[in-house]
């Protein structure tokens, strides 16, 4: 077994630890800082795969962002006590059962199945070749998603600045 | 680098993060746990993705593109849904799935 591999192997153990600790804990600001350490985790699996660009961008995005606007909107949103609310045993249950068949089911699904390659010569996954199909608007290239996405991402900005912004009469 | 790993047990790695985050999305009951959810959900489907373009069409580079605008739409997501989260805690003063229930009846 190669370095690799084993590396591999302890960060998948980690990034399935603090994914149940995420959602298994009952203090939220700690279900934070676990999400947090295995969005870290699987930015380790991407830079694995050799997708250096990708795990930068799950680095920045994700860990420098995303995490740290729920650790904000939990400080902004907790009402002095930090446990959670009591849970409901029903909900638990059915939610418990329905995750666990999915799992076995998928889980069955994906050993019994063969994956073929295409075994074709592979392209590297630099931030060049990236890049050059992002920009390019032939060839299967990736503009105009590209530029839906920006006004996507500019449209969030403001609806979430007018949603939570409070009104004169409060 | 990963030759030795072979692609059903980042699979399996993947369907195990998915299905926790299925677990947390429909058990707990604090908004932001139901975020953080659907951040692991989204994480195990980009794995998935970059899975894929890596070992079956290494000479594409669709599932990076595709991880690239999931990443880009969950963090417009990410922004509007706490938006609404903190416009909600103003209203009801509680972020309680089963306490914000105005549009229900």
């Amino acid at each position: 077994m190669s370095a690799s591999a084993v590396i591999f192997y302890v960060l998948s153990a980690l990034i399935v630890t603090f994914g149940a600790l995420t959602v298994f804990t009952k203090r939220i600001f700690r279900a934070a800082i676990f999400l947090l350490l295995a969005l870290i985790g699987i930015a380790g699996v991407y830079i694995l795969m050799e997708m250096q660009f990708v795990a930068a961008l799950q680095v920045v995005v994700y860990v420098g962002g995303i995490v740290v606007l729920i650790i904000f909107s939990i400080f902004l949103t907790s009402s002095g006590n930090d446990k959670a609310t009591p849970r409901k045993w029903g909900r638990v249950l059915s939610a418990a059962l329905l995750s666990a068949a999915g799992l076995i089911f998928s889980i069955g699904m994906i050993t019994t199945h063969a994956f073929t390659p295409a075994g074709i010569a592979p392209l590297d996954p630099s931030v060049r070749n990236i890049g050059l199909q992002l920009i390019n608007y032939k060839n299967f290239g990736y503009v105009f998603p590209f530029e839906v996405v920006s006004i996507l991402l500019l449209a969030a900005l403001v609806g979430s600045i007018v949603i939570a912004m409070k009104s004169k009469n409060q | 680098m990963m030759e030795q790993v072979p692609l059903s047990h980042v699979l399996i790695l993947s369907t195990i993060l998915f299905f926790l985050g299925i677990y947390g999305f429909f058990s707990r009951r604090n908004l932001i746990t139901v975020l953080m959810s659907i951040e692991l959900i989204l994480n195990s489907v980009n794995i998935n993705f970059i899975a894929f373009n890596k070992y079956l069409y290494p000479h594409q580079l669709e599932g990076v593109f595709f991880t690239l605008f999931i990443i880009t739409i969950a963090a417009a997501e990410v922004s509007l849904a706490i938006a609404i989260i903190i416009n909600l805690y103003r209203r009801f003063n509680t972020i309680d799935i089963d306490d914000t229930d105005t549009m229900k009846y």
